[in-house]
């Protein structure tokens, strides 16, 4: 049967399909629908949002161990956080075939960096593979996991947000029940203790070579001449399907699948035949430094950029200078930046803090991200998950070593409280931080569309579960007052921050106000409205940065069919110019 | 780019651009093409902007295309036509919806609105303008403006021999496939 498919559909089928019996991951653009589809298949496979990636790597490496073919999978951020479990299992190797899964996202769509997560399979020294289209990505998971478990070791699954996002045609096919293997106790191998360590090492590297040969005859590989070509590509990933767009038959191409360790061999036999040799690779010059290495003349990163994605206009202009004729426009355009969303509770905590002088709000990664958008610009730093509190927790002590009073708030959401944040939350109470943690608990993981989190009470696969309270969890490593408030009621959340900023004592906020795109929320019954007649004109109402508030023809608009009626608007107005309708 | 055809569909998140999208990669794939599409939704659940490519043709490669090589831009907003003008042939048709959502800026009051886009537009390229809002209101329902849109992109790529009232039937809810048919039908009218 054949269906249109994104390649993290296909990735999710290929699991499915070569008979993987446990799924792990956390969240991340643009990995987040491989686990949405693998709970399809709950029948066949136990699947989790485990709280972060580093415990989704160490579910799988346990199951690995087990005896049953498992998976992980996160953005490419995901993978430094999850680096410290699979570097070790690497040494290890496996029992039943484990894959990693590691979606990078040049152009940066959606993250905050463009890190070329190849890398980690050389430095990791693990197998590597990557396909190019959908109908690879399913197919490669199979012999990933036969990679896996005949040289005993973890695999890298590298896709790029093209692959993940872009759908094509794939045909499907069955499952093939993969027997569970035994599980014996072997210390030797799974205990990974310095003695064991340094006998792991040889093995690693004697693999490493092992894996080589491996490359030069996989299947993944493939040769494609054209005849009376003069030019040579070595490519792999979303970039091949760049260069047959752009060269089709008038080059031959080595379309790498299993591109780490790189089939030396097969690339010097390549590369033989023809008097240019083009290296086609998105982002960094992986294939390309070893090739150079190699002693092999190739062309690469001289002509195409190692900045942002590449597409077929990039390759064409870097390789053959051709470029595609443009008709531009002499209009202006405005800029559409991200918002939070009409009604979103994260709104009237930034709209707060946007008033405070001498105050600095460490954040991070999430919805609340946006807090920094103008016109709130009520964020001062933003640098991975979790640092929201312990970046904050260093600005603190350095503002009290060095005299100066500025106040410091951190935030987290709820999901990236349990990520990240609760070690931050601890650090900050033990050390004596002089700032205040604050968690954003809109009760769902918001930014990668809606996922279970540990405070949500549901788990991936729809059952209950114990529902962990931020407000608990604070109390219990060591908060005195945990003050819950409505981030929407202005006054008492102007109220809690002031008393936060004044407090001698351990004291965190937890704001309590769900998601308005949660989907079974009682439906939103009243909406606000401007009374024309009472409106100053002090566009006091547009400074809460509200997509459904806007000033036209004079005076203050709220689009009626976006309003909720959170009603932050109607409390920021002095006027009373805002009205609230409906009951 | 061989006998490849690139659809460019954009707007702003929240306006349906990925059901048009998915409906349209359906009725292609049925009639046989090789189809690729792929999206980018941005960082906010809604209020960005949104855009997907669709390619068909007997043999697609690449799932995305540069500048220049658009032969069909969608807009379902009338500011991101002008963001995206950049990436349709010379040649190209440009379908824009005319319709207006301020960006933050705007909204803000930072910014104005930009005035003459439309004309800008006309000027240059080859245009079809439709009030897709104004119709789907008519029929009853702002939010089939998307479908309306899709009956007016059918059109203008003459892919009739695609039975997409079927297409419709298959991938949209039931309750809701009536109106979106008429939506459908509206846009192919405009």
């Amino acid at each position: 049967m054949k269906q249109l498919m994104s390649g993290n559909e296909a990735i999710a089928r290929g699991a499915y399909e070569a008979g993987v019996k446990v799924a792990a991951a956390y969240p991340g653009t643009p990995s987040t629908e491989i686990l949405e589809n693998i709970v399809d298949y709950k029948e066949h496979i136990y699947c989790e949002w485990s709280p972060n990636e580093k415990v989704a790597a160490e579910v799988a490496i346990g199951a690995s161990i087990a005896g049953v073919r498992s998976i992980c999978a996160m953005k490419h951020v995901g993978v430094n956080v999850a680096a410290d479990p699979i570097f070790t299992y690497a040494y290890l190797g496996v029992n039943a075939g484990f894959v990693m899964i590691t979606a990078d996202d040049p152009s940066m769509h959606s993250s905050q960096n463009e890190q070329d997560n190849r890398y980690y399979a050389k430095f990791a020294k693990m197998a590597m593979v990557e396909p190019s289209d959908s109908q690879e990505s399913k197919d490669f998971m199979a012999e990933a996991l036969r990679i896996s478990e005949l040289f005993d070791t973890p695999v890298l699954f590298r896709v790029t947000t093209r692959i993940c996002h872009s759908k094509g045609i794939v045909e499907l096919g069955e499952r093939t029940e993969v027997e569970t293997k035994k599980y014996e106790k072997n210390i030797n191998k799974f205990v990974a203790t310095p003695a064991h360590a340094k006998i792991a090492h040889g093995t690693v590297e004697k693999r490493l070579k092992a894996l080589e040969k491996y490359a030069n005859r996989s299947p993944l590989n493939k040769v494609e001449y054209n005849e009376n070509t003069k030019i040579g590509i070595v490519t792999a990933s979303v970039a091949y399907q760049y260069a047959k767009e752009v060269f089709g038959d008038n080059a031959s191409y080595l379309k790498l699948g299993f591109t780490y360790p790189l089939p030396m061999e097969l690339i010097k036999d390549f590369v033989s035949k023809f008097e240019t040799v083009y290296v086609v690779e998105e982002l960094e010059p992986f294939m390309e430094e070893q090739m150079k290495a190699a002693g092999i003349k190739c062309i690469g990163k001289e002509l195409i950029p190692n900045l942002y994605e590449l597409n077929p206009d990039v390759v064409a202009k870097a390789l053959l200078n051709k470029e595609s004729e443009i008709k531009t426009l002499d209009a202006k355009v405005v800029a559409r930046p991200p918002v939070l969303c009409p009604g979103c509770p994260h709104r009237g905590f930034f709209y707060t803090m946007s008033r405070k002088k001498d105050t600095v709000v460490t954040g991070d990664i999430g919805c609340y991200t946006l807090g920094g958008m103008a016109p709130l610009s009520a964020l001062d730093t933003c640098i991975c998950m979790g640092a929201g509190f312990s970046a904050g927790m260093g600005m603190a002590k350095a503002f009290e070593v060095s005299g100066s009073d500025k106040k410091v708030f951190g935030v987290v959401g709820d999901s990236t409280f349990f990520h990240s944040g609760i070690t931050g939350a601890i650090d900050i109470v033990y050390n004596k931080g002089k700032m205040v943690p604050v968690v954003l608990d809109n009760r769902i993981t918001g930014m990668t569309g809606h996922q279970e989190n540990p405070g949500t009470g549901k788990t991936l696969m729809g059952q209950d579960a114990v529902q962990i309270d931020p407000v608990d969890v604070l109390k219990a490593i060591g908060y005195k007052t945990v003050k819950v408030v409505d981030p929407c009621d202005l006054k008492a959340m102007n109220e809690t921050v002031e008393e936060a900023s004044n407090s001698k004592e351990a004291y965190a906020i937890v704001t309590k106000r769900p998601c308005v795109l949660i989907k079974g929320l009682s439906p939103f019954k009243t909406k606000c409205r401007v009374v024309k007649e009472k409106c100053k004109k002090c566009k006091m109402c547009l400074k809460v940065g509200c997509p459904a508030v806007f000033f036209k023809d004079g005076t203050s608009y709220i689009d009626q069919s976006m309003c909720v009626g959170c009603e932050v608007c109607m409390q920021v107005c002095k006027f009373d110019a805002i009205e609230k309708v409906g009951e | 780019m061989s006998d490849t055809k690139n659809i460019l569909l954009v707007g702003v998140g929240g306006q349906g651009i990925i059901l048009v999208s998915k409906i349209l990669t359906a009725g292609l794939m049925k009639a046989g093409y090789d189809v690729k599409m792929s999206e980018v939704h941005g960082m906010a659940q809604r209020g960005g902007s949104v855009t997907t490519q669709v390619r068909y043709g007997k043999k697609v490669y690449s799932p995305i295309i540069g500048m220049g090589q658009a032969d069909i831009l969608v807009s379902f907003e009338k500011m991101e036509a002008v963001r995206w003008i950049e990436y349709l042939k010379p040649e190209g048709v440009v379908v824009v919806n005319n319709y207006e959502i301020p960006s933050m800026p705007i909204a803000s009051g930072k910014e104005k609105y930009p005035q003459g886009l439309i004309e800008a537009l006309q000027s240059a390229f080859k245009t079809v303008v439709l009030d897709a809002g104004k119709a789907a209101e008519e029929i009853g329902n702002i939010k089939t403006q998307n479908i309306v849109l899709l009956g007016a992109l059918v059109k203008a790529l003459e892919l009739d021999e695609i039975d997409w009232e079927e297409i419709i039937r298959e991938t949209i809810n039931p309750r809701l496939v009536d109106i979106n048919i008429k939506a459908y039908n509206k846009g192919k009218e405009l």
